[in-house]
């Protein structure tokens, strides 16, 4: 298993710079942060069908920091939601792909998102309402270290606390970067663990987000929290850019960055690990993974 | 009785119908008369806490997942203080999410100009795809209340919650979509929402006698206005008055200017003039602000004249 999700990230990741790479700009950074977790949930943790989207009791994913959409799309795809041929049409005038997570547009996404701190409060919303229908569901959600310094968020923190809303569980996806520098710096969210713990919830820390066993069995131990009374945050401890080293080095310059074809293939040459050609810029045939 | 305890005895049975119409607060379901619905439907009623933005997506996220919730607060904080997440999480995500603002414009009284809300329907009106109502009597409140409930996207109530007279008859047959012929005439149209219908009524009476046949609409619902009686109304008479307890930017006035950009005739307007609100009763806020019987009659006297 563990082999089938790292090279099911390293598609996931090819995808993302192939779809990006093909329009020339985007929020490159914080896709690549997010993969192992999208991975993991996607193709081993939740209660999902990707051939019926709108499954009654299905666990959901709220990507609440909605500009990682780029990755859920090439999750989703790789998951057989859509083809992945159109991962190509990300952003282009009339895209059911665009930018940000779009309920309305994409087969898999649960909520639009993309205005900081909604997605979470919506993501609780949806929490309460798998509660009311006793469907037995679980609710994920994915907020970034930066968006956790939005008021809404510790609103909503404090409500699914106080509401015992355990069938929610939280990512922070830790990169410590946000556009203006490093979160430390422009307005730190320390000591955050502490921090959901005093709104009523579980806190795990993942040492290393970009580790798939290590976000899967994280993942594991938060499912186990049902019945606690109380949600779970897992802080994924992440790198922003994470798996091509150029885009890390830019640090904060990655969040939405120009990423041009000549870019995507030395992104590309790097994650397949041998010298990339203009066809692998191209998305070809379907995953082997069933 | 008040239009709060009307409101809340229609969501009391919307909620008995319905397991998936729920309410939430913001620590003000006293103020909008549901409080006691918290005992009688323990599964439907969630208040959120002094936390609107939270209260908002919350509410979407109900929605998507099949439930009908129905928002309350103060005007100010139902509509300018959330008004992003109204237009993203309800709006742009299409989440059937109604929104209650109670205590509009000027009857905010004694809660003064933090409280007072000239602004709400002019920072909602540019939202793609809201509905915003606002009832004018029981009667007509009684009727909208299962109406919107059955309607599938957003739509914000505006919502005065103490007694108002009654405006209409006990036949009348409430359309959301349809603004409401209250009186006929042919010398000046007046395009009327809310509060001010009754005055508006009482203005055309005295007016009357000066020899000047009001037609009294009342636009119930400003978004989408109801276009093709404002036009036939206002091509018949050719002048018009709005008159409301709103900004005179933003809200029935412009809705009305909108409608009538192409027509060659005047449209004076009764509202607040472009100020905020201050603390005081009503009888001293009509007067503050411009929204008496006297204003009215003042303002149709001057449409009329640049006919």
């Amino acid at each position: 298993m563990e082999e089938k999700l790292k090279s099911l990230c390293t598609e996931i990741r090819c995808d993302v710079v192939r779809s990006i790479g093909h329009l020339g700009t985007g929020h490159v950074g914080g896709c690549l942060s997010v993969v192992e977790l999208l991975a993991v949930l996607y193709f081993s943790e939740m209660h999902i069908d990707p051939a019926n989207p709108k499954l009654p009791g299905r666990d959901r994913l709220i990507c609440s920091k909605g500009h990682a959409g780029p990755a859920v799309y090439a999750t989703l795809a790789r998951r057989g939601y859509f083809d992945r041929s159109l991962l190509m049409t990300l952003n282009q005038g009339g895209t059911n792909l665009p930018s940000h997570c779009d309920m309305n547009r994409t087969p898999g996404i649960d909520m639009t998102t993309g205005s900081l701190g909604q997605g979470f409060s919506c993501a609780v919303g949806a929490a309460l309402g798998s509660k009311l229908e006793d469907d037995g569901a679980t609710i994920f959600t994915l907020i970034g270290d930066g968006e956790s310094q939005e008021g809404q968020i510790w609103e909503a923190a404090m409500f699914a606390g106080a509401k015992h809303l355990d069938n929610l569980i939280g990512f922070t996806d830790s990169n410590k970067l946000q556009i203006d520098g490093p979160v430390e710096a422009v307005n730190s969210i320390a000591p955050l663990a502490q921090k959901w713990r005093a709104f009523g919830w579980h806190a795990i820390e993942v040492e290393n987000g970009n580790d798939v066993m290590q976000v899967r069995a994280a993942v594991r131990l938060a499912k186990k929290n049902r019945g606690s009374g109380k949600p779970t945050m897992v802080i994924l401890n992440t790198k922003k850019g994470c798996g091509v080293s150029f885009v890390e080095d830019l640090g904060p310059g990655n969040h939405n960055m120009p990423f041009s074809q000549a870019d995507a293939k030395r992104a590309l040459t790097q994650l397949l690990g041998r010298e990339a050609t203009d066809e692998d810029l191209e998305i070809g045939g379907e995953s082997e993974w069933k | 009785m008040e239009m709060r305890a009307a409101y809340a005895a229609c969501m009391a049975e919307l909620m008995e119908q319905d397991r998936h119409v729920v309410i939430l607060d913001a620590d003000l379901s006293k103020a909008s008369g549901t409080r006691a619905l918290y005992e009688r439907f323990p599964n439907q009623m969630f208040d959120c806490g002094v936390a609107e933005q939270n209260m908002a997506s919350i509410a979407a996220g109900l929605a998507s997942y099949g439930f009908k919730p129905w928002i309350e607060s103060f005007t100010p904080f139902a509509t300018r203080r959330i008004c992003d997440q109204i237009a993203i999480s309800i709006c742009y995500a299409k989440q059937n999410v109604k929104i209650v603002g109670t205590d509009p414009g000027i009857s905010a009284e004694l809660n003064g100009g933090t409280h007072m809300s000239m602004e709400d329907i002019g920072v909602l009106r540019s939202i793609p795809g809201i509905v915003i109502f606002e009832p004018v009597d029981e009667t007509q409140l009684r009727q909208a209340i299962p109406v919107i409930n059955a309607y599938d996207g957003p739509v914000y109530i505006r919502l005065f919650r103490k007694a108002l007279p009654d405006v209409f008859p006990a036949d009348y047959r409430f359309d959301l979509f349809r603004a409401d012929l209250l009186r006929a005439g042919k010398d000046l149209s007046i395009f009327v929402s809310g509060m001010l219908t009754a005055d508006a009524l009482t203005a055309a009476g005295m007016l009357a006698a000066e020899g000047i046949d009001c037609e009294i609409i009342n636009v119930h619902t400003i978004k989408p206005i109801d276009r093709e009686t404002v036009l036939a109304s206002a091509r018949k008479t050719g002048a018009v008055l709005t008159v409301e307890n709103h900004n005179v930017i933003g809200g029935l006035h412009s809705a009305v200017l909108e409608a009538l950009a192409e027509e060659k005739l005047p449209v004076c307007a009764v509202g607040v003039q472009d100020r905020f609100g201050e603390v005081g009763m009503m009888p001293y806020l009509r007067t503050a602000m411009g929204l008496t019987t006297d204003n009215i009659i003042a303002a149709a006297k001057r449409a009329v004249t640049l006919k």
